[in-house]
C-alpha cells in the first residue's frame, strides 16, 4: 500500500514542485540545508564504502581456494572455512525448512481468517512486531534454555542453532507475508468465491500463488539476516574447533560468521587478514542473495 | 481491507429464498487446516511466553543469591572473582555509552538521508539508492565489528589520530554501530515522509513556502510519530547489537567514564561469557539470564513506544 502511493507521490511531486517559483529554493539556508542533506548521504555511503574497500584490501591476498577447501587450523597459512561454509548452509537450510511454512502459515492465519476485531488477534499482531525487533542474542538464550529444559548435554548441535535463528527469522517471513497477501485485490478473492470456491480453495488457489514473489523476497531477506547474525550462535556454543564436515541434525557445527570472529580475536595479523577474506566471502553471497530477492520482487511482482 | 466479508453478500436482496448461502455439509478437512493455520499464528505468542520463562527461571534463581537491589545499583561487575559482585551498572555504562554515540551518528545521518530521499531525490536517484540502502543494512555486524577494531581504532584513532587508547574503545564501536544504523532509520522515516499526503506539500508551495521550508515546517511535523518510532527502533538495535560490542568495545567490565576507555557492554558479557563453558544451573549460567532479562525489559519498553508511535502515524492519513 504505502510503496505503491510512495512510488507515485515521488513522480508527481517532482513533476509539479518543480516549475514553481524558483526564487526562494536558492536562498542561503536552502542551499545550506540541501548540502547538509548530500552531506549525510556522503558520509553514510562514504563509510560504507571504506568498510567494503578497507575489507577487500585486507582480504584479498587471502581469497584464494584454500579459505573454501581447507579446515581451520592454528597456522593461518592453511587455514580455512570449509566446515564453516558447510555448517551454514546446514544451519540456514533447516532454519528455512523450519521457518518457512510455520510463518506463511501464521500469516495467512492472521491476514485472510483472524477477525481483527478480537482483542486476542490483535495481541498477536502486535507480539509479531515486537518478536521482530528482540535483540538477536536473547533468541539464543531463549535456546539455550529450551536445550537445557529438554536436558540436551551438548549444545552446539545444528538444530539448536536452526532453532534460534528461525524464532529470529520467524517475524521477517510473517510481515513479508502478509504485506505480500494484503497486495493481492480483494477482487481476486471475491470471484473466487463467487465461482464457488471455499475460502480455503480460495487462498491455496489464487490468493497464494499471487503473493508467491512477495513471500519469496522477505523469506531471502530472512535467511539472508539469519546467515550473517552471530550472536545467537556464540551462545549456543558455536565458536568451536569444528575439523569435520557436518553431516547431521545432531552433529557439531560452527558457521562462518563464527568462525570470522574467531579468527578476529586472534592476536596475529594473518588471522586478520583471514577474518577480512572470509568477510568479502560472506558478503558476496549475501549480496547474491540479496540481488535474487531484489530481482524477484522486480521480475514477478504483479502490479495489479 | 482483505477480510472476506462478501460472503454474507446477498442476504440485502428483498425475497430471498429460505437457503443458506453458507456450505451445507460440514468440511472437516478445511476446519483442520484452519485450525492449523491458526495453531501457527498462536505459537508466535507462545515462543515470547517461551523468551519470558527461559528467562525468567534462571533469573529468578540468580536472585535468590543477589538482592535485585545490588545488581541494579551496584557499580563492580565481577561475576567470576573469588570475592564475586554482580553490580551490574559498568554494563549498563558502557551500553549507554556505545549506543549514546552510536544514536549521535545515526539520527542526523538517518534523518538527512531520508529528507534527501523523500524530497529532494529525481525518482531516478531514489530507484537505486533505496536498494543499496537495503542492501547495506544487511552486511553481517561481525564485518562492521571487524571495520571498528582494525580501520577505525587501529588505524585512524591510533594511527593516523595518535589518540590514548587501547586496542579497544566504546568511541569505535559506537561509531560504527551508528553507521550500522542508519538503514534501519533512513528506511522507516523515509516510509513516514512519504506517507504525508502531496496535498500538504502542495499547500504549503502554493503559501510561498521553498522546498526546504516545506521539508521542516510541514513534512517533518506531520511524519513526526513515524519519525520517532524510527529512532526508537534504532535505539533498541543499538542496546541489543551484540557483534561490534563484543569484537570492538572490549572485555574488561569497568564504569565507563570516557569515550576512548573500553567497557563490557550487556550484550558483550552475554556473549563473552557463554564461551566459557557454564554449566546448566551454576550461578554463572544464572547470571547469563539475569543479563537477558534486564535486556530483554528494556528492548520490549523501547520497541512498545516505537510501536505505539507508528500506529499513530497510520492512523493520520
Amino acid at each position: 500500500m504505502t510503496f505503491l502511493t510512495t512510488g507515485l507521490g515521488a513522480h508527481i511531486r517532482s513533476a509539479s514542485i518543480r516549475g514553481k517559483v524558483r526564487g526562494g529554493e536558492h536562498s542561503a539556508r536552502s542551499v545550506l540545508f540541501l548540502i547538509a542533506l548530500w552531506l549525510c548521504l556522503f558520509v553514510a555511503f562514504g563509510v560504507l564504502l571504506t568498510l567494503i574497500i578497507t575489507t577487500l584490501i585486507d582480504g584479498s591476498s587471502r581469497l584464494d581456494s584454500r579459505l573454501v577447501t581447507e579446515y581451520p587450523a592454528s597456522g593461518p597459512e592453511r587455514a580455512g572455512l570449509r566446515p564453516a561454509i558447510l555448517g551454514s548452509i546446514w544451519v540456514i537450510g533447516v532454519t528455512a525448512v523450519m521457518t518457512i511454512p510455520l510463518g506463511v502459515a501464521a500469516a495467512v492465519h492472521l491476514e485472510e481468517f483472524a477477525d481483527r476485531k478480537k482483542w486476542f488477534n490483535r495481541a498477536i499482531e502486535l507480539n509479531v512486531q515486537n518478536l521482530a525487533a528482540v535483540p538477536s542474542i536473547v533468541y539464543g538464550l531463549l535456546a539455550l534454555g529450551f536445550l537445557a529444559l529438554l536436558g540436551v548435554q551438548n549444545k552446539n548441535i545444528v538444530i539448536g542453532g536452526a532453532l534460534a535463528l528461525g524464532l529470529l527469522v520467524l517475524p521477517v517471513i510473517i510481515i513479508s507475508t502478509r504485506e505480500a497477501l494484503r497486495a493481492v485485490p480483494l477482487e481476486i478473492r471475491q470471484g473466487s468465491l463467487a465461482l464457488g470456491a471455499t475460502p480455503l480453495q480460495t487462498v491455496w488457489r489464487q490468493t497464494l500463488p499471487a503473493s508467491v514473489p512477495g513471500i519469496a523476497t522477505g523469506a531471502i531477506l530472512g535467511l539472508s539476516r539469519a546467515l550473517g547474525e552471530a550472536a545467537p550462535l556464540l551462545v549456543l556454543g558455536a565458536l568451536v574447533f569444528v575439523s569435520f564436515d557436518p553431516n547431521g541434525l545432531l552433529s557439531g557445527y560452527t558457521t562462518m560468521p563464527i568462525q570470522i570472529f574467531n579468527w578476529t580475536s586472534r592476536p596475529q595479523a594473518e588471522f586478520h587478514e583471514l577474518a577480512s577474506a572470509g568477510s568479502i566471502l560472506l558478503l558476496l553471497i549475501l549480496l547474491a542473495m540479496n540481488g535474487l530477492a531484489i530481482f524477484i520482487r522486480n521480475r514477478y511482482q504483479q502490479r495489479w | 481491507m482483505s477480510t472476506l466479508t462478501p460472503v454474507g453478500g446477498p442476504a440485502l436482496l428483498p425475497g430471498r429464498p429460505a437457503v443458506s448461502l453458507r456450505s451445507t455439509r460440514p468440511r472437516h478437512g478445511e476446519s483442520l487446516v484452519r485450525f492449523l493455520l491458526r495453531v501457527a499464528a498462536i505459537l508466535t505468542i507462545v515462543i515470547t511466553g517461551g523468551i519470558l520463562i527461559a528467562l525468567l527461571v534462571p533469573s529468578i534463581e540468580f536472585f535468590r543469591t543477589v538482592s535485585v537491589f545490588d545488581f541494579l545499583f551496584g557499580d563492580r561487575w565481577a561475576p567470576r572473582f573469588a570475592d564475586a559482585s554482580f553490580g551490574v551498572l559498568p554494563l549498563v555504562t558502557a551500553t549507554a555509552w556505545t549506543s549514546g554515540i552510536a544514536l549521535l551518528v545515526a539520527i542526523p545521518l538517518g534523518l538527512g538521508a531520508a529528507v534527501f530521499l523523500s524530497e529532494y531525490a529525481k525518482p531516478g536517484l531514489r530507484k537505486v539508492l533505496k536498494p543499496v540502502l537495503e542492501i547495506l543494512a544487511g552486511i553481517p555486524t561481525v564485518v562492521f565489528g571487524l571495520f571498528a577494531l582494525q580501520f577505525v581504532q587501529a588505524t585512524v584513532f591510533r594511527g593516523v589520530f595518535d589518540l590514548d587508547t587501547g586496542a579497544f574503545s566504546v568511541l569505535a564501536a559506537g561509531l560504527v554501530m551508528g553507521v550500522m544504523i542508519v538503514p534501519t532509520i533512513a528506511s522507516i522515516s523515509e516510509d513516514a515522509m512519504s506517507a504525508v499526503p502531496l496535498s500538504m506539500r502542495q499547500g504549503s508551495a502554493a503559501l510561498g513556502a521553498n522546498r526546504m521550508q516545506t521539508t521542516v515546517r510541514v513534512v517533518f511535523p506531520a511524519a513526526l510519530s513515524g519519525i520517532i518510532a524510527a529512532i526508537v527502533l534504532g535505539v533498541s538495535r543499538a542496546v541489543g547489537e551484540t557483534m561490534i560490542v563484543a569484537i570492538a568495545a572490549g572485555g574488561q567490565a569497568r564504569i565507563v567514564t570516557g569515550p576512548l576507555e573500553q567497557g563490557q557492554t550487556m550484550t558483550g558479557f552475554i556473549a563473552n561469557a557463554a564461551l566459557g563453558d557454564s554449566r546448566v544451573g551454576s550461578l554463572e549460567y544464572d547470571t547469563l539470564f539475569a543479563v537477558g532479562l534486564l535486556l530483554f525489559l528494556v528492548t520490549l519498553l523501547f520497541n512498545f513506544i516505537s510501536i505505539r508511535f507508528v500506529r499513530r502515524f497510520r492512523e493520520i492519513y
